[in-house]
Formats: structure tokens, sequence, C-alpha cells
């Protein structure tokens, strides 16, 4: 697969190949190439039993950037992503820093539970991989995958993805539609088995840097209480998602 | 009892119909092979055997006697996204692993005799063939409605006498009962209530667990107090090869 790699063998099979495809030029700029890009499947598990996650941004990347960071704040791009789901900022910058982007792979939300499979993405020039998706119902949640270093060697790579916190929204769990950056409140419970008129868990966001996600509070109150979540049914442990990486 | 009894000797007997087949097959391919001539006893597959330790990690869970089978590469007990069998529904929701141990070979099977309470450590011998070199192994957590630990399809490939491998283990929900922790529903001590139910009122999926609420957390029904919390990983899981 990645001649280049096997040192030892690489003149030989060099020598090899070239008797066998004679005069390939495609052949010969391949192997001579100082990067060849890698050829993954990812299988992506939303592992939780009530959270949902909107839709997913897979990209492949270099070192010198990555779609987030923990501990440090979050940028208006990730922020958009955490609050409301939308990609498409964190798409712009991916592909101004030359990365490789799969968007919503499963055609909108993944259900608890349910898994997607994205087949033989192709990295280019890239070698990181980073993976991001908002949680709903959640305020500012998201699960991450943050610049895992896409292996040389080719084979099947288990993650797990831990729920994190963009820190720029207090967790009040009062769903009322609010999504856009800035904006308080849970845009959506796309399960539809939470409460309402909730009078909010907390005002106050204490850590303002993307964290681990503390998880969600909720109540068992669907008319009223603290939180518009059901603590039976929308919290969760970490890891939230499973993702299966195939390096052909 | 006897009902099971029978179907075990019956489901043995065809396992050793099937294996004396496999033998002459492998007879005829291998022949004078040096691997049929290590094999001292009667059957042409060779036998391995292992200890199986679990550490019960949480802080007041305690586990129902521990279900373990060795297995090849295809059998899978559970997946997440998937509706669970009737075997691991009644490991989560009862501590009871009959259905899941009576479709296993008794050869390639153990069970816990006992609970296994926080902080404690269990060692299980358990046995099987160099064709059979994957783990299950599966517990409840006593005190929730449906929540069990364990792993399947753990690869024992590659190891020697000797050898042995380390795991930690998550928290799964079955889906096949709510999580209502209601008085009467959780089978351990934290509530004594009822085991299995063919009902299922849940979202008729495995999933990781939640996590228990409990009355400590502003769920004032709730049976469960604090000391019932959770978090992943909930046990300590470790194979020893030792023939």
């Amino acid at each position: 697969m990645k001649l280049y790699f096997d040192r030892k063998t690489k003149s030989t099979r060099l020598q090899s190949s070239l008797s066998t495809l004679a005069a390939s030029c495609t052949a010969i700029a391949m192997m001579s190439s100082p990067v060849m890009a890698d050829i993954l499947d990812i299988e992506v598990t939303n592992l939780t039993q009530g959270i949902y996650f909107t839709p997913l941004l897979v990209t492949a990347h270099t070192d010198t950037a990555d779609l987030f960071s923990v501990g440090s704040s979050a940028s208006v791009e990730l922020q958009s992503m955490a609050e409301g789901g939308d990609i498409t900022g964190l798409v712009t910058l991916a592909d101004s820093a030359g990365a490789e982007s799969i968007e919503n792979p499963a055609s909108g939300l993944l259900a608890p539970g349910a898994s997607v499979m994205i087949p033989d993405m192709s990295t280019g020039v890239n070698d990181r991989l980073s993976i991001v998706a908002m949680l709903l119902p959640t305020n500012d949640g998201f699960v991450g995958l943050d610049s895992w270093k896409i292996p040389e060697a080719a084979g099947t790579y288990t993650l797990y993805l831990n729920a994190y916190d963009a820190g720029t929204e207090a967790n009040d769990e009062i769903i009322n539609g609010g999504g856009a950056p800035g904006v308080a409140g849970i845009p959506a419970n796309p399960g539809g088995n939470g409460g309402t008129n909730a009078s909010g868990v907390t005002t106050t966001e204490a850590n303002q840097m993307i964290h681990v996600h503390r998880g969600n509070i909720g109540d068992t109150n669907t008319t009223g209480g603290i939180s518009d979540v059901d603590s039976r049914i929308h919290r969760w442990l970490n890891p939230v998602a499973k993702v299966t990486v195939t390096v052909k | 009892m006897k009902g099971v009894r029978t179907f075990l000797y019956r489901k043995t007997k065809l396992e050793n119909e099937a294996s004396h087949w496999s033998g002459l097959r492998l007879i005829s391919v291998l022949f004078a092979s040096a691997v049929l001539i290590a094999c001292s006893d009667d059957d042409p597959v060779a036998k391995v055997a292992y200890e199986v330790e679990v550490v019960n990690l949480t802080h007041n869970q305690p586990f129902s006697p521990l279900a373990l089978r060795a297995h090849g590469a295809s059998y899978v007990a559970w997946e997440v996204g998937e509706s669970a069998s009737l075997g691991i529904e009644q490991i989560a929701e009862a501590g009871d692993s009959s259905e899941f141990l009576g479709t296993a070979s008794p050869k390639k099977s153990a069970s816990g005799t006992g609970i296994i309470g926080p902080g404690d450590t269990v060692v299980i011998d358990l046995n099987s063939k160099v064709t059979d070199l994957y783990l299950t192994a599966v517990t409840m957590l006593v005190n929730t409605n449906d929540a069990f630990t364990g792993i399947t399809g753990l690869d024992l490939t590659g190891m020697r006498i000797g050898d042995k491998k380390v795991v930690y283990l998550p928290v799964y929900d079955a889906g096949t009962e709510a999580n209502s922790e209601l008085a009467g529903t959780i089978p351990g001590p934290a509530d004594g209530g009822a085991g299995f139910d063919a009902v299922r009122d849940d979202v008729n999926f495995v999933a990781m667990h939640p996590g228990v609420v409990s009355m400590d957390d502003g769920y004032a029904e709730s049976v469960l107090e604090s000391s019932h919390k959770f978090d992943g990983p909930a046990a300590k899981l470790t194979v020893r090869r030792i023939n």
C-alpha cells in the first residue's frame, strides 16, 4: 500500500514495479512522492442511549490547524457548531487550511445507538483526523476528536470519544430553540422526550475554555422544574462515541 | 432445572459429534502432524485454560454472578445500537445467566457462584479450545433497572501460557427496561424488587448507560441514593492463560 514507508524493500519493489508496469508514469510519480494520500474507512457510532449528534464534520488536516483544543477558548465557528449544530463555518476554516472534509455523512442527525460509515475518505496531504458534532439536547456540548495522528500502518483502529463543553454558553437546559451563537437555550430535543417551562439550571459558565462536559443535570418535571431535559434519559457517561478507522 | 440439564446433555452430545467429524477431516488433512501428536487426550483439538479475574470498582453496585463464554471470532453477545438478546436481557434485568449460558457449551463456559460485592475480586476458571479464543464476560449491576458491565469478543489469540491481558469494562444499558429507579423494579439490595420482565418498555437497543439519577440528585421517587451512582469503568478484568 504505502511502499515508501518500507525502505528496505523499496528499491526491490520499485524495480519489480518498473519491469511489470514498464514505463507507467503514474506508478513512478506515486512511488517517488514524499507524501501519499491515505484512504480511510471511518465508522462513527453514537454510543449514548438518549443523545443525538447533529451533522458530523470529519476532517483530515495537518498539525498546523485544529478544529478545537481543550483549555483554549472556542472559535466563533466552533461555537456555532456547539450551540446550534452549524458546521459551515468550520468547513470554511478547514478548507482554507488545505483540509479534506466530509460534511454531514449521516444526512442529518445521528440518533442514539446509530452508526454511519464513511467509505474511502482520501486524506490528501493531511495526517491528522478531527471529528465534531453538537450533542442534543445540550446548550453547547459536542462530541470531539482533536487531531488524532493517522497511523502510517494499514490496519483497523478503534477510538472512543468524549463529550466536551465549548464553554461559550451557560448550561441552563432550557429548550427554547436558541441555537445561534450567544443566544441562550437549547435549540431542540429531537427525541421529544423532555419537558417545557423550566426555570433554568444556571445562568453562568464558570469555565469558558473548552473542557470535558460535566453532563446534563435534568429533572423529572415535564412542565416546569429547573431543566427541560430528563435526568433519567438525557444524561450520559463518557465515552459517547466509538470511531473505527480502517487505514487501507 | 431437569429440562435445562437434558438440554445441556443433548447440546454436548451434538457438539461431540460435530467435533468427531471435524476431527476426521483434520486427520485427513494433517495426518501425522505434530499438532495432533501433542494432544494427549481423545479430543483432536488442543485445549486451553484461563483464569478470569474481575474486580468490582463501583461504590455500591454488587455484581451478579459472572457469566463467561469462550467462542470463535464471529460471535457477538451484544452490540451498541442492536436489540439485546433474551440472554442478555435476563442478565441485565435480573442477574440471571441461565438463559445466556444455556446456549453455550459447558466445556467452554463458566459461571461464578456468588455476588461480587463492591471492592471484591473473584477468579473463575474457564476452559476452551484453540479454535475458540475469544472471550465474553458479562454481569449485572444489581442496584439498577437493566445495567450490565462486560466485554464481548475479547481477542485471546496469541496469548501464551503465563500471559495476561487486562481490560477495564464500561457500563452498558440493555435498553429493555426503562430506568425508572422506582420501588419494586430493581432486584438488588437497594430495593429487593422485580428482576426479569419480558415486556420491553425502553428504547430496545443496547447503549452506554447514562448513569443512575438517585433521590439525592433531584429524583425524589427514586429508591436509589448517592451511594449507588457509578461511572465508567465499573470493573477491571484480567485474563491469565494457565494452560
